[in-house]
């Protein structure tokens, strides 16, 4: 009965989140909910065989934090940017620092990454081949410890905890 | 249109700052001096006209400008991604 | 009181756009110019959308969806944008200004190898 329903459903959570994000888009009608519904089973259904299965995100709540935690960084750490190039041009000190990665697996790694560029003062540039370095530069660099210890306390750290790796 | 002029003053003093960061990224974008500078300065002016057209959609009070503008931002990314895949493999399609 | 809201949220936003801009224009080297559009800017447009958003709502009393997709939208796409062009950068060995710290690791960084090996 659960092989039939996969089959039929491969990806639940996605179809789900195609049929909100349909509805949201073009209103709400009875006729909008049955072509979502058709089109969020459809969907899925055909690509299923090309996704690449990646680690599954768990725990929902830490999720909600770690977004939080990312908008109020993202608009702290902009306001700091932007008063370093109004004023503090000339003595401006960029780096590039190498950061020693302990999760390895793709998407976890990708949001990451993500994090990292977003959060100013900070733009992830590459990975070395072997997944262990994360280069990272820098729009004024003042201790490079401070930075590791800083991205890997409060991004990676709840990273390693929603992906469980 | 809302009721008061204060949304009026700030959406034309935006504008203003809007119009002024589309001429320092054209700056930019002739100014080089490397081709991936232009690529930013291309992909900035992108986002900053999506802005413009969502300026001028709550000015006009019509929600037809976000298509555009959804449209801009997927065309904008795109772009900038196959420039840079072009500059790092010299080629777009693998 | 909510139009005060949304005029605040558009100046805001203008601003950061701005400033976005002006650090495209005038920092020294690309690396540290990738920095200020791919951020301020993307922060700038959120804010206007947040306006947007509240316009309508002040408006119809509707929650309009599209301008957060856009957002979100800008908010996924700005760190790859970024990320491939410092990788593109790295590629065609844009220079980086003279007081970089730590410029030996630039080609450990361009040829993917870890800090520490040849």
């Amino acid at each position: 009965m659960s092989k039939v329903f996969h089959k039929l459903l491969p990806m639940p959570v996605h179809s789900l989140m195609l049929l909100v994000v349909w509805l949201l888009l073009n209103g709400f009608s009875v006729g909008q909910l049955v072509l979502g519904l058709f089109l969020a089973w459809l969907i899925p259904f055909l690509t299923f065989p090309f996704a690449d299965h990646q680690s599954k995100a768990g725990k929902p709540f830490k999720v909600l934090m770690y977004f939080l935690r990312l908008v109020k960084d993202i608009i702290l750490s902009n306001i700091e940017v932007a008063l370093r190039v109004l004023y503090r041009n000339r003595s401006l000190q960029p780096g590039i620092v190498a950061f020693p990665l302990s999760i390895r697996a793709d998407f976890p790694l990708t949001v990451l990454a993500s994090s990292v560029s977003l959060t100013p003062g900070t733009v992830s540039v590459e990975f070395s081949d072997d997944r262990c370095w994360l280069y990272i530069h820098v729009l004024h660099l003042k201790d490079e410890q401070q930075l590791i210890s800083e991205i890997r306390q409060r991004y990676e750290q709840p990273l390693r905890e929603i992906f469980s790796c | 249109m809302l009721s008061g002029n204060i949304v009026d003053t700030a959406l034309v003093i935006t504008a203003g700052l809007v119009v002024l960061a589309l001429l320092m990224n054209v700056w930019r974008m002739v100014q080089g001096p490397s081709l991936t500078d232009r690529i930013l300065a291309l992909d900035t002016l992108y986002i900053n006209s999506i802005a413009l057209i969502i300026l001028l959609g709550i000015y006009n009070g019509s929600a037809l400008y976000f298509e555009g503008a959804l449209l801009i931002a997927m065309l904008g990314f795109v772009s900038t991604a196959a420039l840079s895949k072009y500059m790092l493999r010299g080629d777009i399609i693998e | 009181m909510s139009d005060y809201l949304i005029a605040a949220l558009l100046i805001v936003g203008g601003l950061f756009i701005f400033v976005g801009s002006l650090g495209l224009a005038k920092l020294p080297d690309f690396y540290t110019r990738l920095h200020a559009p791919t951020k301020a800017t993307t922060l700038g447009i959120g804010a206007v959308l947040l306006a947007s958003v509240a316009v309508t709502a002040a408006r119809d009393g509707t929650l309009s969806i599209h301008e957060i997709v856009i957002s979100l939208f800008l908010f996924i796409t700005a760190p790859v944008s970024a990320n491939m062009l410092a990788k593109a950068a790295l590629h065609k060995k844009v220079p980086m200004c003279d007081n970089t710290r730590n410029q030996d690791l630039k080609a450990h960084m361009a040829h993917q190898k870890a800090p520490d090996s040849e």
